[in-house]
């Protein structure tokens, strides 16, 4: 089992060094670091003030040299103005004397960079706005997945019963809504003119003070569409199961059927949800993106969206490092439960 | 003018029909509640009759009322259709009428396909299942849409001309003043005074020619590459799952986000991604055919060089916008959305097709082959391929309406497709800031979005029962 989870590790930090560096690459190219410069400086720059801009920044320095910076592994840039011999370092913070900045800042220094959208420290604004994703995710769970485990126990407990068709119809409706199109229709109906105004549009406000009012409709709007894909695969968990031997043997035992359901059936049949609630993460954090685009909640999808916008480089890139850890220490957790939960699967 | 009501002379029905939703949505709660209480009966206790006798009138209750509400929607279509004027159409029987050509297509496909079902293989069989039935009829609705859409027929106005006056018009407003022009706007107008029912129409279009040739892309790459890792196994299969997998991890917007801003298609990215990605095609396409005629070279030959010509004229045409001839030609914006989504939905295909050949792979008709001396080129695509096509066949439905709902996802964020475009995401982003005042600009392109990837579901889910059955 160590040897496993050390070798998924060294797997992970593998991957999220070509996914980074892939980001990096992208957000080094000329013509972005060309728009950057411009929406730093002014958008009617000449060519050379562009490049001036670029070389006192440190961007002109091989790929390579460059993602090593930002890693720390390779000592920061430090550039001196040949004609009035000024000293920009990459290291120094605002108000520190140039001269006197660390040698190395970087990924591994725990300096994350500084964001030129924001004009703060992305550490902290991807701490605060994570803090406030991750209450939107918290309450999406306590939603999604009893609701989802539940239709998809009932569904599945009686194979092509009426139960069970009317509430695939429902899972099936709710993946085919992705999060902009149920949240248009849930604010047309309970937070607009023409229908019934008991919600708000938007949920900027909940970001201090969540109320019910403010802070259902999205929470309702990601939930929705992971709802049908958890109940359904859940389902199909759940009449594997039913058909299995050892609950026939109950039934002519004379077991009831809801003690069939609750204590033989359930807890086999709730492995394969387990994984698949685990693998729904990277999915959410799309919905994440979405909603908080639609409602205007200022948390992590936001921040992306902004940053991706403005090609802030250090942002975007402290972005990718977020999603990325969590796509992947979701998948370890997933393969690591799935092995707890089913003993008869052996690592090795 | 006065504007539209939304029956028109058949308003006398409306109560009727409101009723009718009313009393479907309890008797479904009833039936459910009922059933549930009937079969729990049954494993508990004696078979009680009054139990079961009153879940039965349930269903049949829930039946009656769904017909009545599916004849009451007949009755909108066909006699909205029929009625003389558009005042006495109202909206719903203007846009039924607007819609004929759809009616009269949908139709003569049905006709025919259940005429010839047991002549249709898996198509065929479809129509025995009443969910396959539905999905494919909602499905088709919107491509004779699209396609009639295209061709001018069922539109009302230019989808990006404005009308001054008609800014967030409600459904059925009159235009100002008419000159020759279709006097009303069916759907009402958005914000830019456009009319919404014309951009949902073009819109579609915008989704039937994009998605299912995206799809089909990624599943030629998902299949030319997921074969031989599964087949092979060994190195191939590591790095090949090492960079899917490195794909999937990356959240799908940040990847837009990077792949369709306008900096790096200056850079020519993606016409160099193009590049690599349609290639895909025209390797799978030769190694189909090498491997099937390779003992007979005349034949070999003739088939190759016609594949050859043709896919290298459409690649240089699609890929690098160079035909020679000068022919096809594809915009490069547009470009950019097909292959980002091309991009994003490859590993994944490669994973299912990776997973499931792997499982063939230990058939017994795979070893037989091997001794017959049969090479690994032709079982992967003659003896495995064939036997994997049930289950790529329903995802290759599921995943064009993942496809149609990323494509709206890029719209909805403004991505790739120009401003103007009438694209369904792109339209709800549109609406979405007057959402709370004016919903109906954003809520026509977001059902119309829900339908359609509701009944690709609901065709996968038939054809998988369907090919489950034999």
């Amino acid at each position: 089992m160590g040897v496993f989870i050390l070798r998924r590790v060294g797997v992970m930090i593998l991957t999220a060094l070509c996914l980074t560096f892939v980001v990096f690459f992208l957000t080094n190219l000329y013509p972005a670091l060309e728009k950057l410069a411009k929406t730093q400086g002014n958008q009617r720059m000449s060519d050379e003030a562009v490049v001036s801009y670029l070389e006192r920044n440190g961007h002109l320095q091989p790929l390579l040299v460059k993602y090593g910076q930002w890693l720390g592994v390779v000592p920061g840039h430090v550039h001196e103005n040949p004609e009035t011999g000024a000293i920009t370092a990459r290291c120094a913070t605002r108000g520190m004397d140039p001269s006197e900045a660390p040698r190395f800042c970087g990924l591994l220094q725990g300096d994350w960079g500084f964001s030129t959208v924001f004009k703060d420290d992305v550490s902290s604004i991807i701490a605060t706005r994570l803090g406030l994703t991750g209450k939107l995710m918290f309450w999406v769970l306590v939603v999604m997945v009893p609701s989802a485990l539940l239709i998809g126990v009932l569904a599945g407990m009686r194979e092509g019963s009426r139960l069970d068709r009317s509430l695939s119809t429902f899972s099936i409706a709710s993946t085919a809504t992705p999060e902009y199109v149920s949240g248009v229709i849930l604010i047309t109906l309970l937070a607009s003119s023409a229908g019934w105004k008991i919600f708000k549009g938007t949920a900027t406000s909940a970001a201090d003070n969540a109320t019910l009012e403010n802070f259902l409709l999205p929470v309702l709007t990601i939930s929705l569409y992971g709802v049908g894909y958890i109940a359904r695969m859940t389902r199909a968990s759940m009449t594997e199961v039913m058909t299995a031997q050892y609950i026939r043997t109950a039934r002519l035992k004379g077991v009831s059927f809801r003690n069939v359901v609750l204590k033989h059936a359930l807890r086999n049949a709730l492995i394969a949800p387990f994984t698949v609630i685990m693998l729904q993460f990277p999915w959410l954090l799309n919905g994440v993106v979405i909603v908080e685009t639609l409602f205007n909640y200022k948390g992590f999808g936001w921040v992306l969206v902004q940053a991706a916008g403005n090609n802030d480089i250090s942002l975007l890139l402290a972005c990718s490092v977020v999603a990325v850890v969590v796509v992947l220490v979701t998948q370890l957790i997933s393969d690591i439960g799935y092995v707890f939960l089913n003993p008869r699967i052996q690592i090795s | 003018m006065e504007p539209l009501t939304w029956t028109g002379s058949l308003s006398v029905l409306d109560p009727i029909f409101l009723l009718a939703w009313a009393a479907l949505g309890i008797a479904v709660v009833a039936q459910i509640v009922a059933t549930f209480l009937a079969a729990e009966d049954i494993v508990e206790h004696e078979v009680s009759a009054s139990t079961r006798k009153l879940a039965e009138y349930t269903v049949l209750g829930v039946k009656i009322i769904a017909g009545l509400i599916l004849l009451l929607i007949l009755v909108y279509v066909i006699g909205g259709i029929l009625m003389p004027t558009m005042e006495a159409k109202g909206i719903v029987g203007t846009v039924s009428t607007r819609l004929l050509p759809v009616w009269i297509a949908l139709l003569a496909t049905f006709v025919v396909s259940i005429v010839f079902k047991r002549r249709l293989g898996l198509y065929g069989k479809l129509f025995d299942s009443m969910v396959g039935m539905i999905g494919f009829a909602i499905v088709m609705f919107w491509v004779f849409t699209a396609i009639f859409g295209a061709m001018d027929l069922i539109v009302t106005h230019d989808p990006l001309a404005q009308v001054s006056g008609m800014k967030n018009k409600v459904p059925g407003t009159a235009l100002p003043d008419v000159e020759g022009a279709f006097p009303y706007y069916l759907l009402g107008g958005d914000n830019l005074a456009r009319d919404v029912f014309s951009r949902v129409v073009k819109g579609a279009w915008e989704v039937v020619k994009v998605a299912p040739f995206a799809t089909l892309f990624a599943f030629m790459v998902g299949i030319t590459l997921g074969l031989p890792a599964a087949y092979f196994g060994g190195r191939l299969d590591t790095i090949l799952s090492f960079v899917s997998n490195l794909i999937l991890a990356f959240p799908v917007i940040l990847l837009f986000y990077l792949l369709v801003t306008p900096e790096i298609v200056q850079t020519g990215i993606p016409v160099y991604m193009a590049a690599v990605l349609f290639i895909f095609p025209i390797i799978f396409m030769v190694i189909l055919i090498n491997s099937r005629f390779h003992v007979q070279p005349v034949k070999r030959s003739v088939y190759l060089v016609i594949t050859l010509v043709l896919g290298l004229w459409v690649y240089s045409g699609v890929a690098w916008n160079a035909d020679p001839l000068g022919v096809i030609e594809f915009p490069p914006n547009l470009l950019v959305v097909f292959v980002s989504v091309v991009f994003v939905n490859s590993p994944t295909v490669f994973r299912i097709v990776r997973g499931i050949a792997l499982d063939i792979k230990t058939r017994d008709y795979v070893a037989a082959g091997q001794t017959r001396g049969e090479g690994p080129w032709y079982i992967m695509l003659w003896e495995i391929l064939p036997n994997a096509r049930g289950p790529l066949i329903v995802d290759f439905c599921l995943r064009i309406g993942y496809t149609t709902i990323l494509l709206g996802t890029l719209g909805f964020f403004g991505l790739g497709l120009s401003p103007e475009s009438p694209d369904w995401g792109s339209t709800i982003n549109d609406g979405r800031k007057l959402l709370s005042v004016f919903p109906h600009p954003a809520l026509a392109p977001a059902f119309s979005l829900m339908s359609l990837v509701l009944g690709l579901n609901l065709l996968a889910d038939g054809l998988r029962e369907e090919s489950l059955r034999d």
